[in-house]
């Protein structure tokens, strides 16, 4: 899909072009420069960010924002972020990926199975399932973190990994995308050949459907992990614990710590983590883009 | 994503009776029983378990009583949380047009096939998506403080006194930059993969006809995508509706100017994990809830009509 270029057709002011040209548009240096501004305020939180992580808490306060200062302390501040307190940063940036490899991979799951359901067969109370689903997702996150703080503490699950696992195990908009993903990828006529050869309908997900099924899975496992690496709200009130912080809560945490009575201001440190936190996640979209830009493609094909 | 919920839920029924599986009709649940068990346990309890708390409350003599819909009559007389629903509300019709729209001008710069590197764009606007709503608004936070921020910064080097981006006045508009900046290019991505899957042989239609840029935009991109957009805004309109991360974050900065009651998620949540009004903070957050689905419903409504 990176490949094939659909538009397009030149504009009044320029010259009528045969129509095959529709194929292969004139490259045009004005658009690329307009678009260059979201470009540019897209990409420079980022690069501030970066070239503020490495800078020495000093220079943080004296120098330039948008340009280095005296000393590159990128590395420095990396090892001194990595130290501080016992190493609790590598603590959480493992808590993280437990989460992230738990939750999100169980929510893919979930998603996909739910999704696969909902596209290729009829059952009773579909079409209930999906008003359900969308009048959940409304609910704003606090209707649900109370009730679900007092549930999870009766249980004995606050303060635990799990409390922040099972929550994370739906997601409502994987199932969506799964939905109109399977209803295309996966052919019935496939799934009634498999039939007539004698496949039960397991088989026929596991070895007909999930194959077809794998630009959706990669879709939303991306989208999943990002829900779950980036979440704040339900870490904030289930885990009291700094050592079963996620990332993020403990990145506030240091943020906070200078704001407190007698704590020192780590805001180099802050800026430092912040960019360990972020460069994850960007790893991950760069090197699956393949896969996760068909997938929500494929997902909004229209019948 | 062309299709909004309610038509996909039409069109994905199986077109015939060849579709039915050999299992039986109850197959589909077998597949969709984990996700609705857990769903269940994670949505629909904790919702009945707020309905019922927002029916009591915590009294000092008495202990917890039965009080009926008096929370909720409280709520409806309750100036600080409807200045919170105003302030969310006001954000909603500012901030998401505004998104939008350039998310759909991205979504179509980079269709249009006319830039230079355009996947090198489609990716690099996508990419504060990935970044946690924490580290944005610190990132973000630190840029607008005027003493060792960007603005302090280009104060100091233009002899100038921009006005306080974190100041009562501004810190809805700077919070409103920093969703803007998070979903601009998540936005991009669903509209520009919805104008992905058009066929080629209407803009070779239209080229023929000698249809203009603009024309073809409006008369075959935007029916096109209708269904996406009114994903979209939805979506929107959810998060406007649920804006917690950003002020929260941003209360270490900006401690006169985001109160306890900013937004109504931020009220519910200092209710309940500050205040110990678990019962109120139920209320709150459900009458939200309601309000949030009926606005969300609306568009769907409206968006869906103008498309038959």
């Amino acid at each position: 899909m990176t490949t094939t270029r659909l538009l397009t057709v030149s504009s009044a002011t320029t010259r009528r072009r045969p129509y095959g040209t529709v194929d292969k548009p004139r490259r045009s240096i004005l658009l690329t420069v307009l678009t260059g501004i979201a470009l540019v305020y897209s990409l420079i939180p980022l690069i501030w960010l970066f070239i503020n992580a490495s800078k020495t808490q000093s220079d943080l306060f004296s120098t330039f924002g948008l340009w280095f200062g005296g000393e590159f302390a990128l590395f420095d501040n990396i090892g001194r972020a990595l130290t501080y307190d016992d190493g609790i940063f590598l603590r959480w940036f493992g808590n993280t990926l437990l989460y992230v490899v738990v939750g999100a991979g169980g929510a893919t799951l979930l998603a996909v199975l739910g999704g696969y359901a909902l596209a290729k067969y009829d059952f009773p109370g579909k079409r209930a399932v999906f008003a359900v689903i969308i009048g959940a997702v409304a609910v704003p996150g606090t209707a649900l973190a109370v009730p679900t703080f007092l549930m999870f503490s009766s249980m004995g699950l606050t303060d635990t990994p799990w409390s922040v696992i099972i929550p994370s195990l739906i997601s409502p908009f994987g199932l969506y995308l799964m939905w109109t993903f399977a209803s295309e990828a996966v052919p019935t006529e496939l799934m009634e050949a498999a039939r007539i050869d004698g496949a039960s309908e397991l088989r026929i997900f596991g070895q007909v459907a999930l194959r077809l099924l794998a630009p959706g899975f990669v879709t939303v496992l991306l989208f999943t992990m990002v829900a779950t690496w980036n979440n704040y709200f339900l870490p904030l009130i289930m885990l009291r614990d700094p050592d079963w912080y996620p990332l993020i809560i403990g990145l506030n945490q240091w943020n906070a710590q200078a704001a407190t009575a007698g704590g020192t201001a780590i805001f180099d440190l802050v800026l430092t983590g912040s960019l360990l936190t972020i460069v994850p996640l960007i790893i991950a979209f760069l090197f699956l883009q393949r896969y996760w830009q068909s997938g929500l493609a494929a997902g909004s094909v229209k019948e | 994503m062309t299709s909004a919920p309610t038509v996909t839920a039409e069109s994905v029924r199986p077109p015939s009776r060849r579709a039915r599986p050999a299992g039986g009709r109850w197959t589909g649940w077998g597949f969709l029983a984990p996700f609705a068990l857990v769903f269940v346990l994670v949505f629909i309890a904790p919702i009945l378990y707020a309905l019922w708390l927002s029916l009591f409350r915590n009294q000092l003599v008495g202990g917890n009583a039965f009080v009926g819909l008096d929370n909720y009559v409280a709520a409806f007389g309750d100036a600080a949380f409807w200045a919170g629903v105003i302030r969310v509300g006001l954000f909603l019709l500012i901030q998401v047009p505004i998104m939008l729209f350039l998310s759909l001008l991205a979504a179509l710069a980079i269709d249009s096939g006319r830039l230079y590197g355009a996947g090198f764009f489609r990716l690099a606007i996508f990419l504060p998506y990935a970044v946690p709503a924490v580290v944005a608004a610190l990132m973000w936070g630190f840029m607008y403080g005027t003493r060792f921020g960007l603005v302090g910064n280009l104060n100091d080097f233009f002899g100038v006194q921009l006005p306080n981006l974190l100041s009562p006045e501004l810190v809805l508009a700077s919070i409103g930059n920093i969703v803007t900046w998070e979903f601009l290019g998540y936005n991009m991505l669903i509209f520009y993969s919805a104008l992905r899957v058009i066929p080629t042989s209407l803009y070779e239609a239209a080229a023929i006809d000698g249809a203009s840029q603009f024309r073809i935009i409006r008369a075959i991109k935007l029916p096109a995508i209708r269904g996406s957009l009114v994903v979209a805004t939805i979506f929107s309109i959810i998060g406007s509706f649920q804006l917690f991360n950003e002020p929260s974050i941003m209360q270490s900065l900006a401690p006169n100017a985001i109160t306890t009651s900013f937004t109504p998620n931020l009220y519910a949540y200092n209710l309940a994990f500050t205040g110990q009004q678990l019962n109120y903070s139920a209320t709150v957050a459900i009458i939200m809830g309601l309000i949030t689905m009926i606005i969300a419903y609306v568009v769907q409504l409206r968006g869906m009509r103008k498309a038959d």
